[in-house]
């Protein structure tokens, strides 16, 4: 069996060497074609009818107008009579046509009888939610009473984090043709291997009846893993159709009231220290909700989790509104939030800088020398002794400017992946695998290891992903795609290579395992002039092809990759005291993620994870109306994210070391995503001298909480 | 989108007589930035859209007297980059250059800007312009932290229009007309509070176009607006005020002082305005002249931070228009 490990990091020719993304031409050009963008012949167009009530039984439907009329090829029920509707936007019917016109004409002729049902989708207020609150039982651990009266100092604070949603630019939905029992499904998806076997339990059909293509998609942020109502309704539109395709992909409005949201957070933080600010106590009562399903508890307290006396209580909130999707490190911004606010208003309580308070519990947390090493860092970057002033005490006038501290952690070990590789003889080689690219840089890192293996340039590589016909290779989800297809990448590359090793060993004369493969030849490992061009080599194996299988198994992993990241960001705002507008100056984020294959994607990837942290902290939220029951802000307009001029200076500090290399490849979807709002959050109370206790940091709340009002 | 028939014009005659007495008739289109998601939302759904594009007639920035006369489809890019504009009404470019995003100042036009219906979530999620249910409002109740601080209601939304509050200021007329004839209204008085769900908030009827925006000469006039807009990117400002002050000396003669994005009007701070006859800015001046704008804001529950808003909005317009800037 070869030496899969990865090459020494000096002896690297393609690894670690900052790639642009093969697709990125592509992409900006608007060549590469997302699901959303197909229009195949005779394609058909869906149309949703929708709920407009939050809370409501269906009591009748009539879809026969709908039926009748031209272009309307068919309809189909999703909700029927008696079904009981817990969110506005619930699927009611849905409606296929020869255009997107007629279709929706045809959703306006459906008539449909509600029977309107009290509804609650506000959880802020925790008394007004009745009967809808479900409270977990207690955890005690040591004796949180005591602690806290031994403690020097106790700070103790209500912070809360609203629903967010996904927000993915190119919705979700797919192009869809199904005849008798055969289905062809163009998703917007993360999950091509798994998604074709999820839409066919819903059609009662053979997993293997369903071929899933997608070459590119436009973020799904953890919401475009199943198949969803809309994709198998789709597939029996197109089947009562005649095998026509069907397009349906949700509008702006639908797409941010039910495609998933992230859940709230809401707690009460008490915390207690020694006067050095060792942390002895915690007590949390939070609550949130993601949708009707409730919200379970963020881990807190997050990453310090060795506090020696804790109290936790929680309570998930069950409301009528759109339900909880996996939102890029599920629970963990919000965990880190409320933690590191209230490490942060303990901090102010000692009159203590909080890096000093940070850097005092490293050893209550998972990995304290890391930490410790990167609050080092990004303080150095950031310049927080020079640049740091207690709470406060900032410059007069009507701009201050503060600092402020997240932490992070996540695993991100790699998925189960298969990959293969085909050597052909004219020298042109393809890697086959089943993945998807989110738009991270999947399809780049895939080539980097062919190339590296094969010691070939990176233009020898045709990667072939996104087709469920290729081996199966996991869903990209909880930031395991990367570490997945690389090993398995690796395995099936040096497998066809030993292939190719044992043909051309005997043709010049050496044995098979004393040959390498570097700068385009195959040659003797110590005897450089011994050896053949790569085509040469491959011109060896006359008409046979090697195509050769790798498996990445997450129980084995060979070192190939591995889980467990840490991060600290470092926030630098200025806030206007008198609009309380905040504007980002700088967001320092230094991440650790083991070996890193493609700096330049990795970079990338931390800086799309900070600026939707910059929009989390300062704007983004779903506004609940009580009286209608709907999403007020299902739009781009009040659904606030930061632009170009909002997110102020991004630094990037990946912790490329040979300690951290040496660990293997770590996944670095979820990881950059998590500290980023703690950190803008401690920076804004740093900057004015008070808690805002409520995120997004939006004027109405910066300006409640400098003049002491209750919170909007 | 419902399907509509769809008017090419090539003269003002020609689109007026395209028009219907009802809204339901005819809709003109000009930049098309707000019209287009009112009809895809169904929010409006007229029988047939007029293109006022391709009338010559309603393009261009020209001098009129000692004053300028803008036309119903120049662009807000256009105006911020007119020199008399520049020069003369630094108030109504920055209130032009407000307009987020490029995408929008780009299309975007003078007329549409002025006949744009109100971004109330309530209005904009089908609930009707006032928002009425069960005979009662539901933005006192509800989520109303981008409502209105001056209304009395029923009318709880706040104008769109990001260059009225300037051509109020600046002493404005637009010209409306129609198949039978043209006319003339101030701009402040082409703004109006809607008593009841069929009435407008703007003075424009069915049938008419606005044609072009005159605005007086500008000479010697000091005029500046200052934006409160949380984001860079695309984004409705919380509160703006424009300024308007001719000098006496070092002080100021007479000023106009009108905030936008606080009421379903743009709101004449006229106690401001005699406040400051006499006087010098400086920024306790400035100041004071804030306050006074909003002595009779009413703030809803949950929108007294934009009572502070407005205020600052005052003070930086009259410390920027002074030369002091904020």
């Amino acid at each position: 069996m070869p030496d899969y490990s990865w090459p020494p990091m000096d002896k690297r020719r393609v690894i670690g060497k900052r790639t642009s993304r093969l697709d990125g031409t592509a992409k900006a050009s608007g060549k590469a074609k997302y699901s959303s963008d197909l229009n195949p012949p005779g394609l058909l167009q869906a149309a949703l009818l929708t709920s407009p009530h939050a809370h409501a039984k269906v009591k009748s439907i009539d879809t026969s107008a709908a039926e009748k009329m031209d272009g309307v090829t068919a309809v189909r029920v999703m909700s029927k009579p008696g079904t009981e509707i817990q969110w506005a936007g619930t699927e009611i019917a849905v409606v296929a046509a020869t255009s997107e016109a007629i279709a929706r004409d045809a959703v306006r002729a459906i008539k449909v009888e509600y029977e309107v049902l009290p509804h609650v989708v506000r959880e802020d207020n925790l008394a007004s939610v009745g009967n809808r609150a479900k409270p977990a039982g207690e955890q005690v651990t040591g004796d949180p009473d005591a602690a806290f009266k031994a403690a020097d100092a106790v700070s103790e604070n209500l912070y809360s984090m609203p629903v967010i949603t996904h927000c993915c630019l190119e919705p979700h939905g797919q192009v869809i043709a199904m005849s008798a029992d055969k289905v062809n499904y163009w998703p917007s998806t993360q999950a091509v291997s798994t998604v074709g076997g999820d839409i066919a339990r819903s059609l009662e059909i053979p997993a293997a009846n369903v071929h899933v293509q997608m070459d590119y998609m436009g973020g799904g942020f953890g919401s475009k893993f199943p198949s969803d109502k809309w994709g198998s309704e789709s597939a029996l539109l197109s089947k009562a159709s005649g095998g026509k395709p069907v397009k349906l992909f949700l509008d702006r409005a639908t797409e941010l009231t039910i495609a998933g949201t992230r859940p709230s957070a809401f707690a009460k933080v008490k915390i207690g220290a020694k006067k050095d600010g060792t942390i002895v106590a915690w007590q949390s009562d939070s609550w949130s909700s993601g949708g009707f399903g409730g919200g379970g508890m963020p881990p807190i307290p997050y990453v310090f989790t060795k506090i020696p006396n804790y109290r936790l209580n929680h309570t998930a909130v069950s409301l009528n509104a759109g339900s909880a999707r996996a939102w890029r490190a599920p629970n963990n911004p919000q965990a880190s939030f409320l933690t590191c606010s209230a490490l942060d208003d303990l901090a102010a309580k000692l009159k203590m800088d909080p890096l000093n308070l940070f850097l005092k519990n490293v050893d209550i947390t998972i990995r304290p020398d890391t930490y410790r090493a990167q609050l080092s860092k990004a303080a150095e970057i950031i310049e927080w002794k020079k640049n740091w002033r207690p709470r406060g005490e900032n410059a007069s006038g009507h701009i201050r400017r503060g600092l402020g501290i997240g932490i992070s952690t996540w695993g991100g070990a790699g998925h189960a992946s298969k990959a293969r590789t085909t050597i052909h003889p004219d020298g042109s080689v393809e890697v086959e695998l089943a993945s998807q690219d989110l738009g991270s840089g999947t399809r780049t890192v895939i080539a980097m290891v062919a190339a590296e293996t094969l010691g070939l340039p990176l233009s020898m590589i045709k990667v072939k992903i996104g087709d469920s016909n290729y081996p199966v290779s996991g869903p990209s989800g909880g930031s395991t795609t990367v570490g997945g297809v690389s090993s398995s990448t690796r395995k099936a590359a040096m497998n066809a290579l030993q292939k190719l090793f044992d043909v051309v060993g005997p043709s010049i004369s050496a044995p098979p395992d004393r040959l390498e493969a570097i700068d385009g030849k195959i040659r003797m490992i110590g005897n450089p002039d011994k050896g053949l061009s790569w085509q040469q080599a491959c011109q060896k194996l006359g008409v046979n092809t090697i195509s050769e299988m790798g498996e990445n198994d997450p129980k084995r992993t060979e070192g190939l990759n591995t889980g467990g990241a840490s991060g600290i960001q470092m926030a630098d705002v200025s806030v206007d005291i008198e609009t309380g507008i905040v504007k980002m100056n700088k967001l320092v984020a230094v991440q650790d993620c083991g070996l890193v294959i493609n700096p330049k994607t990795a970079e990338s990837q931390v800086l799309g994870a900070c600026i939707m942290s910059v929009c989390s902290a300062l704007m983004e939220e779903r506004v609940m109306d009580q009286q209608t029951g709907r999403v007020l802000n299902a739009d781009m307009e009040f659904y606030k994210l930061a632009g170009i001029g909002d997110i102020g200076d991004i630094v990037v500090h990946m912790d490329i070391t040979p300690e951290n290399d040496k660990r293997g490849i770590i996944g670095l979807g979820e990881p950059p995503a998590i500290a980023g709002v703690a950190a803008i959050a401690n920076a804004v109370a740093n900057a004015i001298g008070v808690r805002v206790p409520s995120i997004p940091l939006s004027p109405n709340r910066v300006l409640a909480a400098l003049n002491g009002r209750r919170n909007a | 989108m419902q399907n509509f028939e769809y008017a090419n014009p090539k003269t003002i005659q020609e689109a007026t007589a395209l028009l219907g007495s009802s809204w339901s008739d005819a809709s003109v289109l000009a930049g098309g930035t707000d019209l287009i998601s009112m009809m895809k939302e169904e929010l409006t759904t007229p029988k047939r859209v007029v293109n006022l594009k391709g009338i010559k007639d309603l393009g261009g920035i020209h001098k009129s007297g000692a004053g300028i006369r803008i036309g119903a489809v120049v662009t807000f890019d256009e105006l911020t980059e007119n020199p008399i504009v520049r020069s003369e009404y630094p108030s109504l470019a920055e209130a032009a250059h407000g307009v987020t995003s490029p995408q929008i100042r780009n299309m975007g036009t003078v007329g549409g800007d002025l006949c744009q219906r109100p971004r109330c979530w309530y209005f904009r999620t089908g609930n009707g312009l006032l928002a009425m249910k069960d005979g009662q409002s539901l933005v006192p109740n509800g989520q109303n932290q981008y409502h209105a601080i001056f209304s009395n209601g029923p009318a709880y939304f706040v104008s769109a229009s990001s260059l009225g509050p300037a051509l109020i200021a600046l002493g404005a007329r637009v010209k409306l007309v129609s198949a039978s004839g043209a006319r003339e209204v101030t701009a402040d008085k082409f703004f109006v509070t809607p008593e009841n769900e069929n009435a407008r908030e703007i003075a424009l009827a069915p049938n008419e176009i606005l044609t072009e925006v005159i605005i007086p000469s500008g000479k010697g006039v000091r005029n500046a607006t200052y934006e409160v807009r949380q984001k860079e990117a695309l984004d409705w400002p919380l509160a703006t005020a424009s300024v308007a002050l001719t000098m006496k000396g070092g002080a100021v003669g007479s000023a106009r002082i009108v905030l936008g994005h606080v009421g379903p009007i743009p709101y004449v701070a006229s106690a401001a305005e005699k406040m400051l006859a006499g006087k010098i800015i400086s920024e306790s001046v400035a100041e004071e002249a804030g306050k006074a704008a909003v002595a009779d804001a009413k703030p809803l529950s949950q929108n007294e931070y934009k009572v502070q808003l407005a205020r600052v909005a005052v003070k930086r317009a009259l410390l920027e228009a002074s030369g002091k800037k904020a």
